[in-house]
Formats: structure tokens, C-alpha cells, sequence
């Protein structure tokens, strides 16, 4: 078991609201990655899953605040600090973020170098600018990014390699933990790959210590983390490897989002899809008992009034529903 | 799923659009040929810039055609004047990437639903037909027309305006319906109902249905016919399954290998 990267015990925050009305979009979220390992974070829209990435920094700005649980990066804990602290100690060498459409964060009257010594600057205003142009071409080299890019601009630079070059200069201070939103769902297949292979070789030349990959794209999941959390309105329900929760799914909610995954390959073509009917719960008044029992094939009445507990099963698979593990297989082996 | 075709509703032959003149003359699709049947799902799938959406654009009747000819229901299409074109456009409809652009957002969604009943000659019917009927078409796709009514459009979520539009389409009953894009802003639970209410519809009035995409996984999933695009050709076209599972064009191999996998190995060297 290697060392503990970033650990999120209990993790809740809400976004305020006029009228009162609080959001509570993650709710009680616990999670735990190795030095070297990746985390995939699964989900329709709606459920939390960006607003996850965002508490996880621990820089929070209206509407987002932090209510209580604890951030604990390398053994250091940075939940409730202040926003100003986080951005100069944290950001950048402990947690790197890119949110989604990162290509378009780009200055379009800056040339690339003049982000990375930004982003340099931040932490470290002594180095010069030689240092760092000749610390950014070499990561560039090795990234399998043109040098050349450091000199343009935005503008000439095509989506794809936007994004690669937003991700490059991100993690310039090798980060301890990177959190990806959706890096490639604005990108076409082949720019998505060649983004995919970036984020691997930067963890493979340990260039970031650990990953959390967001995306409601499975098959793309699969291929790059090692253990994918499922996340529904606020909670994580259900917790595995990549494969288990592929394969062998065992929360109903799990099981229906597997059962919408299309890959071109063959066989899958007779299968018929599962969607889930309805919309993930308002989460200005969470319904009581399980979260997911109004849209949920199997609910029995008792699923509307307990809250049901995270159970762990097997090594370190857990998740959130009143059923058995035994039952729930069967059932859905019945069901085909 | 080998079926028998129907008769030919729509065929291209050497159509060619070129977009400027001069320095800036660009062909966007050159010479393209093809033959859609009633009732197939056919797909036609390129990446962002190939001209799959020129092709649905004339197709739809919004640009011109600059050379070829378009043969509907065997007919060389006349859309020359607005009378032909409006009669035109009720045997073929669109459903468009973004549904937050596809509604005019001062019209309720009654009105809406209203005007695909008087444009398919329902005019004269009472009041109560045209509810039962709306109330029908809003059941088809899973919403419920009591909590529609007296609303804008902006006041629904994506999802729920993206299956408006099937109901439109329901409604309108058109012998083709073009799909661009129609799955692209939508997740993948959405984007499972929404294909599945498409290929229902289908079976129900045994229209044709052109997808256009880049999800090459949907297109296997869907389609009877695939038609792969690159730089304005179609660079090959076929049934699904010989297409997606056994490609012979390099540019199909390459396109198909960049897809995330489950089953197979999914191959990162090779970009």
C-alpha cells in the first residue's frame, strides 16, 4: 500500500443562494488515493461532480462554501483555509485543476511563456526567466509538446493542442494531486487521445503524484483510472477498480449508468440500452431515505425513509443501498 | 440486423458545394453519392470540418446545391419558390445539436406544438383533438403536457427540450428526419432515452433517419448504413457492421482505433 495522497473525510459544502435556499451539492463525501494512482469520478450531470473538483482545492468563492469534513493533502490538512492562502501555498504545487473548456482560459494577447513564469511567480519570485523558459522547454520536450509553442499565441494553436499546453503548464510544478474536469469532452477522438496519453505520461514520469479524472464518458473511465467512484446527487454510492465497477456493478444506479455505455465493438450492437428514467433529485430539498429510490427499479417503500449507510464489501469496494450484494446479483441476473 | 430496404426516399448524385470564389473557393463537399432508403437508420460520420453538416444543410434545402442532383421520391427535389419549399419541408425535418438555439424563445411551447398540427393540415380540427394530440406527442417522449403548458422553452433543462423536439418531429410525421449532432450536449443516460425514442419513432412511422456524428460508438449502435466522411468524400459506406468491425479505408481504421474501448485493448501508441 503506498503513501496517501489526498484523503477527503466527510467533505461537505453547499452553494448559498438568494432566498435562503441552501444547495448542498456534496454531501458527505470520504475518498482515499495512493501516491500513483488515479481516481475517476462517474455521473450524469447534475449529481456534484464539478462541484466535488471544486471543494476538493479548498478554494472556495461565493456561491461555494465550505461547511465541514476535512481536505488532507501529503498529511496536510487544508480544509478551512483562507482563499488568498490557498491560491499562493496550494494551488499549482499541491493540487493542479483543469476544468473544462481550459483551452479557452488562454490570454489571447500573451504568448505561452508568459503563463508559465505567471504561474511561477506565484510561488517562487526569485527565478529568472531564463530559468524558467529553459525548466518549461524542457517539460515541453519531454511531453512530447513542440518548444515552439512557448512563443506563440493562443490563437494559433489548434484546440487540441490548446488544451495539452493548458495541461502543460498546470502541472509545471509537479503537483501532488491533479483534478481533470472533463479535459477532453470539448476535443474530437484524436485530440482526446492525444490528450489521454499526456495525462498518462504524466503520471508515469511522476510528474503528478495522483489523479482524480471527471467525466460521465465511461469507456474512457476505463481506460485511464485505476478505481472509479459513481457519484449521485451529492454522495458517492458506489466505490471500485475500473473493471469491477465496469463489469460487475452492484448499485442499481451503477448498473443503469453501465447499461448506457456504447463503444463500437463487436457484439455490442444487439444490446439493448438502459436508460434511467427521470432527473437526479433537486438537491435544495434532498428527498429523505436513499437519494435514488424515486428513479430506482427495485425500491421497496422502507428505501423513502432510512438513510442507508456506505457498506463496505469484498476489499475496498463499498457501497450505498439497503439490498445485499447477493441479492442485487441475482436480480439483476434475472434481468440479464 | 440485415432488412430488407424499402424503396429509395432520397439520393444524391455527384453533389458538390463550394463555399466562396477565387483565393478563398473552398470545396466543402466534393462529388458525394449516395442512396437512402425508407425506413434505415443511415449514419454519416467525419470529424469537425469533414462537411457532414453542409451535406444535412443541403439536404434540408437551407443552402444550395451547386452541382448534382438531388432525387427525392425518385423526383428531381423542386424547391423553387416558398409554396414547394414549405411542401418540401413537411416530408423532411432536423433536429440540431444545441436544443437551447432550436426553439424560438417568445413562442410558448404550445404555440409550438400548435403550429406542427396546422402545418401538417390539422387546422380545421377542434380544440380537443389538438389537445389529445399534444398530450400524445408529449407522452411519446416521456414529459407530461400539464406541466408544459404556458411555459418557454427556456424554462425546461436540455434534456427535456432535446426530447420536445422528438415530439415535434412526432408530430409532424415526416418521411425523413436528419439528426445533427443530436446527442453531442446531452449525457450518456440522456443520451440512451433519446435514441431509444428516435429508433421507436422510427419503427412507428418508417421514416428515415439520417444521423450525423462523430460518435462513431453511436453510429455502430443505431445505424443500418454508415457513411464515413473525410475532407467532403465519403471515404467508404456500407452496413454497420462491415463498416465499424471490419474497415478497409486507413482513415476508418484510424478513426475507429482512437475510440476508448472496453473490450479490446484500447492503443495509445499510435498518435
Amino acid at each position: 500500500m503506498g503513501k496517501v495522497m489526498l484523503e477527503v473525510k466527510e467533505l461537505k459544502t453547499k452553494y448559498v443562494t438568494r432566498f435562503k435556499e441552501d444547495v448542498f451539492a456534496v454531501d458527505g463525501v470520504s475518498l482515499k488515493i495512493e501516491e500513483g494512482k488515479s481516481l475517476g469520478v462517474a455521473g450524469e450531470s447534475g449529481c456534484g461532480k464539478s462541484t466535488l473538483a471544486l471543494s476538493l482545492m479548498g478554494y472556495y468563492f461565493a456561491p461555494l462554501h465550505y461547511i465541514s469534513g476535512d481536505i488532507i493533502i501529503d498529511g496536510n490538512n487544508i480544509s478551512g483555509m483562507k482563499p488568498d492562502d490557498v491560491r499562493r501555498k496550494i494551488l499549482g504545487t499541491e493540487i493542479a485543476y483543469i476544468p473544462q473548456a481550459a483551452m479557452n482560459a488562454l490570454n489571447p494577447t500573451q504568448k505561452i511563456i508568459r503563463f508559465v513564469e505567471d504561474v511561477i511567480h506565484v510561488h517562487d519570485k526569485g527565478m529568472s526567466k531564463k530559468d524558467i523558459y529553459d525548466m518549461a522547454v524542457e517539460r515541453f520536450r519531454i511531453l512530447g509538446l513542440p518548444p515552439e509553442v512557448l512563443q506563440k499565441h493562443a490563437v494559433e494553436l489548434s484546440g487540441g493542442m490548446k488544451q495539452r499546453t493548458v495541461i502543460a503548464i498546470s502541472t509545471i510544478l509537479s503537483p501532488k494531486v491533479l483534478i481533470a474536469d472533463e479535459p477532453s469532452s470539448a476535443l474530437d477522438v484524436t485530440s482526446q487521445k492525444m490528450v489521454i496519453k499526456m495525462m498518462r505520461e504524466l503520471m508515469e514520469k511522476g510528474f503528478i503524484k495522483s489523479m482524480i479524472f471527471i467525466t460521465h464518458e465511461l469507456p474512457l473511465l476505463y481506460n485511464v483510472t485505476d478505481d472509479i467512484v459513481v457519484m449521485y446527487a451529492g454522495q458517492i454510492v458506489e466505490k471500485g477498480t475500473a473493471k469491477e465497477m465496469v463489469f460487475d456493478p452492484v448499485h442499481p444506479y451503477s448498473k443503469g449508468l453501465m447499461g448506457s455505455i456504447i463503444v463500437p465493438e463487436e457484439g455490442t450492437r444487439d444490446v439493448q440500452l438502459e436508460a434511467i428514467p427521470g432527473t437526479p433529485p433537486n438537491l435544495k430539498h434532498p428527498p429523505d431515505g436513499c437519494r435514488f429510490a424515486a428513479r430506482c427499479k427495485y425500491a421497496k417503500p422502507e428505501c423513502k425513509v432510512y438513510e442507508v449507510p456506505e457498506k463496505d464489501f469484498e476489499d475496498g469496494r463499498m457501497y450505498r443501498c439497503i439490498y445485499d450484494v447477493d441479492y442485487l446479483k441475482e436480480v439483476y441476473g434475472r434481468n440479464g | 440486423m440485415a432488412k430488407e430496404l424499402g424503396k429509395s426516399v432520397l439520393k444524391g448524385e455527384n453533389i458538390t458545394k463550394v463555399f466562396g470564389y477565387g483565393k478563398t473557393r473552398t470545396e466543402a463537399v466534393k462529388q458525394v453519392n449516395f442512396d437512402f432508403h425508407e425506413g434505415e437508420v443511415i449514419s454519416i460520420v467525419g470529424e469537425s470540418g469533414s462537411g457532414k453538416t453542409t451535406i444535412a444543410r443541403m439536404i434540408l434545402g437551407l443552402i444550395g446545391i451547386t452541382e448534382g442532383t438531388l432525387l427525392f421520391n425518385g423526383q428531381p427535389r423542386d424547391i423553387s419558390n416558398g409554396r414547394k419549399k414549405k411542401e418540401y419541408w413537411k416530408n423532411i425535418q432536423a433536429v440540431f445539436q444545441d436544443p437551447f438555439s432550436s426553439f424560438n424563445i417568445f413562442n410558448k411551447i404550445d404555440d409550438l406544438l400548435l403550429d406542427c398540427i396546422n402545418m401538417t393540415g390539422g387546422k380545421h380540427k377542434s380544440d380537443k383533438e389538438k389537445f389529445d394530440m399534444m398530450t400524445e406527442a408529449c407522452s411519446f417522449v416521456n414529459l407530461k403536457y400539464a406541466e408544459l403548458t404556458n411555459k418557454y422553452p427556456f424554462e425546461l433543462s436540455g434534456g427535456q427540450m432535446q426530447r420536445l423536439m422528438i415530439a415535434r418531429v412526432f408530430l409532424l410525421k415526416p418521411k425523413i428526419l436528419i439528426a445533427d449532432e443530436p446527442t453531442s450536449m446531452v449525457d450518456a443516460c440522456s443520451r440512451a432515452t433519446i435514441l431509444d425514442m428516435l429508433l421507436k419513432l422510427r419503427d412507428e412511422i418508417n421514416m428515415t433517419i439520417i444521423f450525423i456524428t462523430h460518435d462513431i460508438g453511436l453510429a455502430y449502435y443505431v445505424s443500418d448504413s454508415v457513411y464515413i466522411m473525410e475532407h467532403g468524400k465519403f471515404v467508404e459506406s456500407g452496413p454497420a457492421e462491415d463498416v465499424i468491425i471490419h474497415p478497409q479505408a486507413a482513415y476508418t481504421k484510424r478513426l475507429i482505433s482512437d475510440v476508448p474501448k472496453i473490450y479490446g485493448e484500447w492503443d495509445l501508441s499510435t498518435v
